[in-house]
C-alpha cells in the first residue's frame, strides 16, 4: 500500500496554486493521474521519489514511512526504491545502453538483471549504441529497463509516451503492461491522454488545480452515464465548417480520420483542438477483422 | 640564448592548471547546486582577478606573504616557507590569478546541463559524488578543455603579478614575460623578439587548438 498526504503550495501562472493530496494506492495496481498542464501531477510523482518535498504531510510505503512532517523525517532520494521514467527520456549520453543499465545496478547486485531487462525489453541489438543514435521510443525502452533494474517498489511514469509517434506509443503501452503483469509492480502514470489512460490504468485520479475532483475505474470517469450506448470513442477535432444548418466535423480518431455531419446547435460549442467524446447508441455497429 | 624563461614559464602554467582542475571542480560544482546566501559574494570573490590590476593582487600578496608581517614571519618561522621571491610564491599568486577562468566555464557547462540528468542518477540511488564524477563530469567535456586551455594561456601571459611577488630570480621566478621586459630595457631586442615569437607560437596553437576540437565537437552533436 502507497499512503499518500500531502500538501504543498506550488506556483502556476494564476499564482499560488495548493497542491492537497490524501490517498492511497494499492500495491501491484496500476493507477494514473490525469488532468490538465499544471494540475499538479508531476510533482505528485517527484514528491513521491523525493526530488520536490512537500510543504506538510506524510507518505507512506510498504509501511515504511519515506516522509513525515511531523517527525521531520525526510528519506533521501538515493534511499527510496522507485523506478522512474522521465518525459525526455533522460539517459546518460555519455554511456551506451548497456552501461546505462550497468549503471543502475545497486553495488554487488547480479548483473543478470541486466540481462533479463534487456531480453524483456527487446534491446539485445542496441546494447552497444550510444543514446544519441537512438530513436525516441528505442530510447524510451532504455529508459524503462534502467529504471526495473534495481527491482523498485513503485514505478512513476511522468508522461513517458506523449513525445513519442502513435506506433511506438502503442509498443510502448503493450510494453509496460506486460512488465506490469510480469513484475507485479505498482505503477503510478501521469498522463493528459485519455486513450492512455483507459488502456492501461485500473482506477484512475482526475485531477485539477491540485485536487482530486474524481476517482474510479476508467470506464466510471470517461463513460457518459445513463447514455446506454452502444459505443462510444474519444479522439481530437481537427477542422469543422458550417454548410447550411449542419456542421461537417473532421476528427482524428487514433490515427483514422473520419468526418461527421451534427447539427448546428451541438456542433456551435466545439472548437478546433478539443477532444471529443463520439457515442453512437441508434445502430448496431458492425465488426469484422481485416488484414492489413 | 638562455631558455630557462621558456621552461619556468611552462612549468608555472602546467602546475597551475593542475591544481586549478582539482580544486575548481568541487567548486564549480558547489557554484552550481547551492542556493546559499553566500553565493553571490563567493562568485564575485572568484572573479576579482578578472577586472583587478594583476598588481593589485600581487601587491597585497607580497605584503602578505612578507617576512615582516604577521602571517609571513609565521610562516617563514614557524613553516620554514618562504613565499615571497621563490617559485612556491609564484604559484600561489597564479593560483588566486588564473582562478576565474577555470571555475567559470565548468560552473557554466554544470549549469547547462539539464538538472533531470543528476535527478535520474540519484533516482538511480546514486551519491552526489558518484553522480558527479561518473555522469556530469563526463559531459562537461568541452567546459574542462575551455577552462584546462584558458588558465593554461592565462597564466604563461601573467605579468604583473609574477614582477610584484616573483621579482626577477633567474631559473627560479624569471619567466618569459619577465625575461622580454628586461631584454627590451636592455636594448637586446633580438631576445625580446626570440622570446616574443616563442610565446605567440605556444598560446596560438593552444588556442586553435580548443577551437577545432570545440568545433569538432559541436559538429558530431549535430546530426
Amino acid at each position: 500500500m502507497i499512503k499518500l498526504s500531502v500538501h504543498k503550495v506550488l506556483q502556476d501562472a494564476e499564482g499560488d496554486m495548493p497542491l492537497s493530496l490524501d490517498l492511497s494506492i494499492k500495491e501491484g495496481s496500476f493507477v494514473s493521474f490525469f488532468g490538465p498542464s499544471g494540475s499538479g501531477k508531476t510533482s505528485i510523482l517527484r514528491m513521491i521519489a523525493g526530488l520536490l518535498t512537500p510543504d506538510s504531510g506524510s507518505i507512506e510505503i510498504e509501511g515504511i514511512s519515506w516522509y513525515n512532517s511531523e517527525t521531520r523525517q525526510n528519506m533521501k532520494v538515493k534511499d527510496r526504491s522507485v523506478g522512474y521514467l522521465f518525459q525526455e527520456y533522460v539517459l546518460f549520453p555519455n554511456m551506451t545502453v548497456i552501461q546505462n543499465l550497468h549503471y543502475a545496478l545497486k553495488k554487488g547486485q547480479d548483473e543478470s538483471q541486466v540481462e533479463d531487462l534487456v531480453r524483456l525489453t527487446g534491446l539485445g541489438k542496441l546494447v552497444n549504441r550510444l543514446p544519441e543514435t537512438l530513436s525516441g521510443g528505442q530510447k524510451q525502452r532504455v529508459a524503462l529497463a534502467r529504471a526495473l533494474v534495481q527491482q523498485p517498489r513503485a514505478l512513476l511514469l511522468d508522461e513517458p509516451l506523449s513525445a513519442l509517434d502513435m506506433k511506438s506509443r502503442r509498443q510502448l503501452q503493450s510494453l509496460i503492461l506486460d512488465i506490469h503483469q510480469k513484475l507485479n509492480i505498482t505503477i503510478i502514470l501521469v498522463s493528459h491522454d485519455i486513450s492512455e489512460v483507459i488502456r492501461m490504468s485500473e482506477r484512475v485520479y482526475k485531477l485539477e488545480r491540485g485536487r482530486v475532483i474524481e476517482e474510479g475505474t476508467p470506464l466510471d470517469l470517461f463513460a457518459q452515464p445513463g447514455g446506454g450506448s452502444k459505443f462510444q470513442v474519444v479522439g481530437s477535432l481537427i477542422d469543422k465548417y458550417q454548410q447550411d444548418f449542419v456542421f461537417i466535423l473532421t476528427i482524428l480518431i487514433g490515427k483514422q480520420v473520419v468526418r461527421l455531419v451534427v447539427s448546428d446547435d451541438e456542433g456551435a460549442d466545439l472548437e478546433v483542438g478539443d477532444t471529443v467524446q463520439i457515442v453512437s447508441k441508434a445502430f448496431n455497429p458492425i465488426v469484422s477483422k481485416i488484414e492489413v | 640564448m638562455d631558455w630557462s624563461p621558456i621552461i619556468l614559464s611552462l612549468k608555472l602554467a602546467f602546475l597551475t592548471t593542475l591544481i586549478l582542475f582539482l580544486l575548481s571542480i568541487p567548486l564549480a560544482y558547489w557554484l552550481s547546486q547551492t542556493q546559499s546566501r553566500l553565493k553571490p559574494f563567493i562568485e564575485a570573490l572568484v572573479s576579482m582577478p578578472i577586472v583587478l590590476p594583476p598588481t593589485v593582487i600581487g601587491f597585497y600578496l607580497l605584503l602578505t606573504f612578507s617576512p615582516n608581517h604577521v602571517f609571513g614571519e609565521w610562516l617563514a618561522q614557524g613553516a620554514g616557507i618562504r613565499m615571497v621571491f621563490s617559485f612556491g610564491g609564484l604559484v600561489f599568486a597564479s593560483l588566486i590569478y588564473s582562478l576565474p577562468f577555470m571555475v567559470n566555464p565548468i560552473q557554466s557547462a554544470l549549469v547547462s546541463l539539464p538538472r533531470s540528468l543528476s535527478e535520474a542518477s540519484f533516482v538511480l540511488g546514486k551519491s552526489k559524488l558518484e553522480t558527479l564524477v561518473k555522469v556530469l563530469i563526463p559531459n562537461i567535456k568541452s567546459g574542462l578543455l575551455t577552462g584546462v586551455v584558458l588558465t593554461f594561456a592565462h597564466t604563461v601571459g601573467e605579468f604583473g603579478v609574477v614582477m610584484m611577488i616573483g621579482g626577477s630570480i633567474p631559473g627560479e621566478t624569471k619567466v618569459a614575460s619577465i625575461a622580454i621586459f628586461e631584454e627590451v630595457e636592455l636594448l637586446n631586442y633580438s631576445n625580446a623578439n626570440t622570446y616574443s615569437m616563442v610565446l605567440i607560437a605556444i598560446t596560438f596553437s593552444i588556442i586553435f587548438s580548443l577551437y577545432l576540437y570545440n568545433r569538432n565537437t559541436v559538429a558530431k552533436l549535430l546530426p
